[in-house]
């Protein structure tokens, strides 16, 4: 299925490759500098580019180029989604997945693929099953490794791969068995210029943080699950208990991985936790243009906002602006015509409001329409949906585990139009 | 494959390019430098002891290789190591070895012996792990050592080791496609598995080697479907579809009737998938009115049932199967449940966004409904990609009808004020879709367009007139005011695109506008000079429009703008406003073109024709790469129509006891036509291949030596891979000849001929003598002399064999036909009967091989059939080969036969009986051998050199030669007092052994503890000349230098041997099954020996 994989950073350079099946000339690649080369921007790139030989598809993650080489049918999801459990996995083993971290571990990444694809054909994907195969570097084993010579790739054999339960590592021993949750639920709204919402969506998930010895099986039951409308499981989740009892059962994976996620469903009942009023005009006298932003807190259930972030889209003509915020910093980037305005915390009684004037390139013409802004903000410890956990019960297992539960609401897609 | 070798032939030039940039990255730490000196210094790490060295020396190659840098000049260095004890370097170590494989073919071969220990592991992952690095060297040669071994492990306790083995098949294909008959049957044995684990890779291996033997899901369909949920994620995708491949060859169309009889002509089209012409159409509606009520396969149901929960996946891969197999497969009423989870997915990265929407798309267009309550999540972002942005605008087209309409125009109106001019124009074009589509909105959608009219940006005005223009061409007359709005606009509008488009449409609809179009030319003719040349080229239009409908009033007019035109500047304006005058105004000289003027100018054009481009793309599966691209990708398999009448239902079911299942099979044949099943293809190829892997043990003689003698001079270190390459070219050859049967007689004594069939019975009073100890010498010595005189008459040319057989052929006074065969060394035998004149030649009776007794043997066993006293432990007859030709020789030449006689001074050598000929006429002098070339672990024992050998003497020397168990060639050179020659000796397999007896009960103990890995056992058809005990044994013993043991079966024949080096054991069973079908088992330790002796025997037998 995949025949090669070749990294690519944003200068171009292709800084990995790797083969499954025969070789493949690099110079496959130039068929995507010229696909990269016609698109604006790196998002733009169409994932499956056709060649004469080859099929590349590629995605765009981290400011590297994942760029496939496949020669037949195959679905080009299979391909995408593989690839960005590549990409998923470098970030769980080096923290990040930049192209210096790739470089400095470049035979773990080797090890890794390798251990991923057989023969163009996905192996082992469950972190659990490859972490115990090749051991994420750490400093502490980096050092030790250099004086005892030792190694990090796992003396013992992945027996994940032959159990029922493919997702979790055997014999796993913690002294402080924990078990955390992050209910975390995203807002996506487009509000229109006057003010009112055309569009606005609750998409959440349940990420975990499961560190327990031996074998647990974990009951997580809510107070109000059919909030939950549109699931999506990790394998470990039994999802006729879900569909009968309502209940998410399941042997969890050994460390952070993503339980649920969910689309709640709302009918667009969606509380809006600010409100925000703008005003953006441009002259044709004088090129200029001014501009006025206020966010008001709406309906936060009682909770504050913070983490406010609202940033603005500029239309190639605004050369600079000279504003003025009551609270926040805000900066202007003349290179890419971004206009981050960082308020922090939203205040009650005070809304935070940004004015002042924008200069254009003298002799253009002055834009026709409006920059839409884009907003971004928290709220802790609330659920948006109002969604709650009820418990959390442990079988299996005989010691007693600490468990947490944490909620968060972000701005997802949250776009203002103007 | 052939494109990628192509790559890989600049590969080395472009990863050269790239090395100096590389030299300067800090995180190479230049350590990478491409410096020669510098590999030394790797070479001498990976020699070290330690294994951190190795390790570090390791890393860095990898490191090499990640950046497609060269690194196999270090071949032979890494390989060393791959038995390295030190797990990460051996990991390190596969991974060199499989990148590197293909280029080093010779070399890698050394590592194989590491994998098979592997495979014996008692430790399944290890197995597994040897397997999976085995199976990924692409070479050609171990083909038959992977087969074996994926055999082996299909069957394997571990499912984890039979994965492995399902991936391995897919691997040996590619490497291989001639397997695919052997492989078919891995896969379906592995198709039977009931773990998950095994399931979805088997399920890969099928879609790769065999899709279209679709056969072979039928029983194992509903286990698929049960397990399904259970499966990994990656397997899920591969297995969801190929069942909806499955499904429409096996189930009806739930939407049959509804989609014929209900809905609009159009969609009934789509929605029947079965008929493509009207008239079809008609009849398959008349047909439904007579179809009994569809009630759906209750399999068809479990499909359905068990696939659905997986739309709750987190795999993107899994929830779009899922979705298609709906779309593909379900009943209209129940496909609306893959909306939601669709949508779901569009909330992830913008690839995945990217294949999901183009979906949409396709599916939005015949299942408008399915997606119209989540019209909003089509919403464009000012943030998405363009791309991401033009295909949600294609949805909400499709999904536009007269309720929803009003919404989708204003969210329309806001995308039509956007930065991004590519999504403008794509808007526009959506916006004249969607007047199109619903009429009530025509007017709303061309006034708003007409508005864009005036935006500053070219684009966006000329996408509008494009879409105008198609707007009206529909319905002209309604919108004169429009035209007239149009007119107004030339005062204002500047684009010279739009200004041109206007004029186009004035001109075309001018008798719309009578009264205004005139004027708008008054108003063009005096700005004539300052438009531009696209605008000047449509008011020549228009002004020959309007003469041609309203000459009355613009005759002057015109006159006026073809004069301006005239003495234009561009040249195209000159010769338009020139051709324009001759056509329309009448001149005496006018041609009999200005007649036509009219229609030319005035011919109605078709009105264009809005549709989506993703229209019809529904008969690609949808998901696939294909339909993507909108184009055949390599591999696609076609989704296939839907039945009109369901196949058999029961071949499903499973409850058929194993032996009764060929008679199912063949009813199932009967019902389809399908390609010959698997058995008898089996049949016909199993010979056919045995035929290819055709040893060289027969071919020696002719075409074999002269090569050798050749070649030995050139190139040593290469001797394998070059004989190799001759061992295919020979393979082709031989094919080649086999068909062509009897017109071969010329070619190698060891074909076989209706000649050697006649020759045999001779034979047939010999065989008495064999069971008469006494008479062994004599017929012993017979034979010898024989071997020598054969060794000439190699030499010679076909015809004098000919004749020579032809004499003996008269001399022994043929009897009639018999249906007994044996091999061409019968046929030298025959010289014993004949005086043979080499009086030269010096016997060396301790040397003398008894192959004699052993034909003689094999015949009186065709007499008694059971006969185990007779058996003899040497046994074989004597081939001889050229090794110096004796014109390359100078008149010196060589011959070489294996004695098979134990080598006296060293018992692990394989004796070799050379015969050195003077055919020149001075004398050679101190003929020795001389710096032998020897792979590791060979050995060879020299013969005394010979003084003098005078013109036309022949002397006869043995000397031994240990090859350490391997058919690799032993290099020398041949020195005499003025020249020196390469020569080259390789020998069959079946020489590498020596026999052994042994008794039934010895042999069957030994056969038990040399299973699993060790046995290889090959169906094979018997040749038409090798029928009967006698003749098998005749040629398996010419084949291999092995014993028989005695045995009570008559239908059984057993031969023991040991290698000459290590003495590990080789035992051959042959069961002869019924007239001409046998099956041959070889246990032996050393699996290459074994797999390599299934090829000879295989290829003597069958022939």
């Amino acid at each position: 299925m995949i025949h090669s994989l070749f990294l690519i950073n944003s200068a171009g350079d292709i800084f990995l490759e790797k083969h499954w099946k025969s070789v493949i000339s690099r110079s496959v690649c130039d068929y995507f500098f010229e696909a990269q080369e016609k698109a604006s921007t790196p998002e733009n790139v169409p994932p499956v580019i056709s060649t004469p030989h080859h099929y590349l598809i590629n995605i765009y993650r981290d400011k590297i180029f994942f760029v496939s080489v496949i020669q037949t049918e195959v679905p080009p999801l299979f391909v995408i989604e593989f690839l960005h459990r590549v990409a998923e996995m470098f970030q769980d083993y080096f923290g990040e997945c930049s192209e210096a971290s790739i470089k400095d571990n470049v035979v773990i990444v080797y090890e890794l693929l390798e251990e991923m694809l057989d023969n163009g054909f996905p192996l082992a994907t469950e972190s659990n099953i490859l972490k115990e195969l090749i051991k994420p570097p750490t400093v502490l084993r980096s050092v030790v490794n250099t004086i005892t010579g030792s190694t990090n790739v796992g003396e013992t054999l992945p027996t994940g791969q032959l159990s029922t339960v493919p997702w979790r590592r055997t014999g796993v021993k913690y002294t402080n068995n924990e078990a955390y949750f992050d209910v975390v639920e995203e807002i996506d709204a487009i509000i229109d210029k006057s003010g009112t919402t055309v569009i606005a969506e609750i998409q959440g998930v349940i990420d975990a943080c499961v560190k327990l010895s031996g074998m647990p099986d974990l009951t997580l039951s809510f107070v109000n699950p059919r909030l939950m409308d549109d699931l999506s499981f990790h394998p470990c989740v039994r999802f006729k208990r879900w569909e009968a009892e309502r209940v998410l059962s399941f042997i969890p994976p050994d460390g952070n991985f993503r339980l649920v996620s969910y689309h709640v469903n709302a009918q667009n009942l969606v509380a809006i936790p600010v409100y925000v009023k703008q005003n953006i005009s441009f002259f044709e006298s004088g090129f200029s243009g001014r501009l006025d932003i206020t966010v008001e807190p709406k309906q936060t259930m009682g909770k504050i906002v913070e983490g406010v972030v609202v940033t603005v889209h500029m239309p190639k003509v605004v050369l600079s602006a000279n504003l003025t915020p009551t609270q926040g910093t805000y900066n202007y980037d003349p290179v890419t015509k971004v206009l981050a305005w960082d308020i922090g915390k939203l205040n009650q009684q005070k809304p935070p409001n940004l004015k002042g004037s924008l200069s254009l390139q003298s002799g253009a013409p002055k834009p026709e329409e409006n920059p839409s802004l884009n907003i971004d903000l928290k709220i802790q410890q609330l659920a948006i949906s109002g969604l709650k956990v009820n418990r959390l019960d442990m079988f299996g297992e005989k010691y007693k585990p600490f468990k947490g539960v944490k909620y968060l609401t972000k701005a997802g897609k949250f776009q203002v139009r103007t | 494959m052939s494109s990628s070798s192509a790559f890989n032939d600049d590969k080395g030039g472009s990863s050269s390019i790239g090395e100096p940039e590389y030299g300067h990255d800090p995180a190479s730490g230049g350590i990478f430098s491409s410096d020669y000196k510098r590999h030394d210094d790797l070479k001498e790490m990976l020699d070290s002891n330690k294994d951190s060295l190795k390790l570090e020396a390791m890393k860095r190659i990898v490191a090499m290789i990640a950046r497609g840098k060269n690194a196999s000049d270090l071949f032979p260095a890494v390989v060393k190591n791959v038995a390295c004890k030190n797990i990460e370097v051996k990991k390190l170590v596969y991974v060199y070895l499989v990148r590197y494989a293909e280029e080093q073919q010779d070399l890698a071969l050394l590592s194989i012996s590491t994998f098979q220990r592997g495979l014996k592991d008692p430790n399944q992952l290890i197995r597994a792990s040897a397997l999976r690095v085995l199976s990924s060297i692409r070479v050609t040669i171990i083909v038959p050592i992977m087969m074996l071994a994926i055999r082996e492990a299909a069957s394997d306790m571990s499912p984890y080791v039979r994965k492995t083995a399902a991936h391995a098949i897919p691997k040996l294909y590619s490497l291989d496609p001639d397997q695919k008959d052997q492989l078919i049957e891995v896969i379906e044995k592995l198709l039977a598995d009931k773990t998950t684990l095994v399931a979805g890779s088997v399920v890969m291996a099928f879609e790769e080697v065999c899709p279209e033997r679709i056969d072979l899901i039928h029983k194992n369909y509903r286990k698929l479907c049960n397990l399904l949920i259970d499966v990994e994620e990656w397997g899920q995708v591969v297995i969801i579809n190929m069942l909806t491949r499955y499904a429409r060859t096996q189930f009806l169309n739930p939407n049959a009737n509804e989609s014929l009889l209900e809905e609009g002509t159009e969609k009934a089209f789509y929605g029947s998938d079965e008929d493509e012409g009207k008239e079809e159409k008609v009849e398959a509606a008349a047909l439904v009115a007579k179809r009994k009520p569809y009630v759906m396969d209750p399999d068809h149901r479990l499909l359905l049932r068990n696939t659905k929960p997986l739309l709750q996946s987190r795999n993107a891969a899994v929830v779009m199967a899922v979705a298609q197999l709906y779309f593909h497969l379900a009943p209209k009423a129940e496909v609306g449940v893959i909306a939601k989870a669709l949508v779901r997915l569009m909330r992830s990265h913008s690839e995945v966004q990217y294949v999901v929407l183009q979906n949409v798309a396709t599916m939005s267009i015949k299942r408008r409904g399915m997606f119209e309550p989540y019209l909003k999540s089509f919403y464009i972002r000012s943030t998405d990609p363009t791309q991401i942005k033009v295909l949600k605008l294609e949805v909400l087209t499709n999904l536009a009808n007269e309720t929803n309409i009003s919404t989708i125009l204003r969210e329309f109106q806001t995308y039509i004020k956007s930065m991004d001019k590519d999504f403008v124009a794509a808007t526009i074009q959506a916006i004249g879709r969607c007047a199109t589509s619903i009429g009530e909105v025509r007017d709303t959608c061309l006034n708003g367009l007409v508005q864009l009219l005036s935006n500053r940006d070219e684009l966006v005005v000329a996408e509008s007139v494009v879409v105008i223009k198609k707007l009206l061409q529909m319905q002209p007359e309604r919108h004169s005011d429009i035209i007239k709005h149009m007119a107004k606009l030339t005062d204002n509008i500047q684009v010279p695109m739009a200004r041109a488009s206007i004029l186009w449409l004035i001109g075309e609809y001018c008798e719309h506008i009578p009264k205004i179009a005139p004027d708008v030319l008054r108003k063009m003719a005096k700005s004539f000079t300052n438009e531009e040349d696209i605008v000047k080229l449509q008011v020549l239009n228009l002004a020959a429009k309007l003469y041609l409908t309203n000459s009355k009033q613009t005759k002057l007019l015109t006159q006026y703008v073809l004069n301006l035109a005239k003495y234009d500047q561009n040249y195209d304006i000159r010769d338009r406003a020139r051709f324009i005058r001759q056509l329309i105004v009448p001149t005496d000289k006018s041609g009999a073109l200005s007649k036509y003027a009219k229609k030319l100018f005035l011919a109605l054009k078709p009105a264009p024709v809005l549709e989506s481009p993703f229209k019809d793309r529904d008969h690609f599966q949808l998901g696939s790469l294909s339909h993507l691209l909108n184009a055949k990708a390599g591999g696609y398999q076609e989704l296939p129509d839907w039945p009109e009448v369901a196949p058999d239902p029961s071949v499903r079911n499973v409850e058929v006891p194993e032996w009764t299942k060929c008679s199912s099979r063949e009813k199932r044949k009967e019902k389809k036509v399908e390609k010959p099943f698997y058995s008898d293809s089996e049949g016909e190829s199993g010979p056919t291949e045995s035929a290819d892997s055709d040893s060289d043990t027969g071919s020696g003689t002719g075409s074999g030596s002269e090569e050798s003698g050749s070649e030995s001079g050139s190139e040593e270190s290469e001797g394998e891979s070059e004989s190799d390459k001759e061992e295919e070219e020979e393979k082709h050859k031989r094919k080649s000849k086999s068909r062509a049967k009897k017109s071969t007689q010329e070619s190698e004594g060891s074909e076989p001929s209706s000649e050697d069939e006649r020759k045999k019975p001779p034979k047939g009073k010999g065989p008495k003598a064999a069971s008469d100890s006494e008479s062994e010498e004599e017929e012993e010595e017979e034979e010898s002399s024989s071997e020598s005189s054969e060794s000439e008459s190699e030499g010679e040319s076909e015809s004098d064999t000919d004749t020579r057989m032809k004499q003996k052929t008269c001399a022994s006074k043929p009897p009639p036909r018999q249906p007994k065969k044996e091999t061409e060394m019968s046929l030298l035998d025959l010289d014993d009967f004949e005086p043979t004149p080499s009086p030269q030649v010096t016997p060396v009776n301790n040397f003398v091989s008894s192959s004699l007794v052993t034909d003689l043997e094999g015949l009186s066993l065709s007499d008694s059939a059971l006969s185990p006293a007779a058996v003899s432990p040497a046994s074989g007859p004597v081939k001889s080969y050229e090794l110096l030709h004796r014109i390359t020789g100078e008149g010196l030449s060589v011959s070489y036969c294996f004695s098979r006689q134990p080598f006296s001074h060293d018992p692990h050598m394989v004796s070799v009986q050379m015969q050195f000929t003077n055919n020149g006429d001075t004398e050679a002098r101190n003929l020795r051998i001389q710096e032998p070339k020897l792979q590791s672990g060979m050995r060879i024992a020299e013969f005394p050199e010979i003084d003098v050998l005078p013109p036309g003497e022949t002397v006869t020397m043995v000397m031994g030669i240990d090859f350490s168990d391997s058919t690799q060639a032993a290099n020398f050179q041949l020195c005499t007092h003025t020249r020196k020659f390469f020569l080259t000796i390789q020998p069959p397999v079946g020489e590498l052994m020596m026999p052994v007896f042994m008794t039934e009960n010895e042999f069957k103990k030994e056969q038990g503890q040399l299973t699993g890995m060790n046995e290889i056992t090959e169906k094979l058809t018997l040749g038409e000349t090798c029928q009967g005990d006698a003749a098998i044994v005749q040629r398996v013993t010419s084949t291999a230098s092995l014993s028989r043991v005695p045995c009570g079966s008559e239908m059984k024949c057993r031969f023991a041997g040991k290698t000459v080096t290590s003495g590990s054991l080789v035992l051959v069973t042959i069961v002869t099954r019924e007239q001409l079908v046998a099956q041959l088992t070889v246990n032996c330790e050393k699996m290459l020996i074994g797999t390599m002796l299934v090829k000879d025997i295989l290829q003597a037998l069958s022939q």
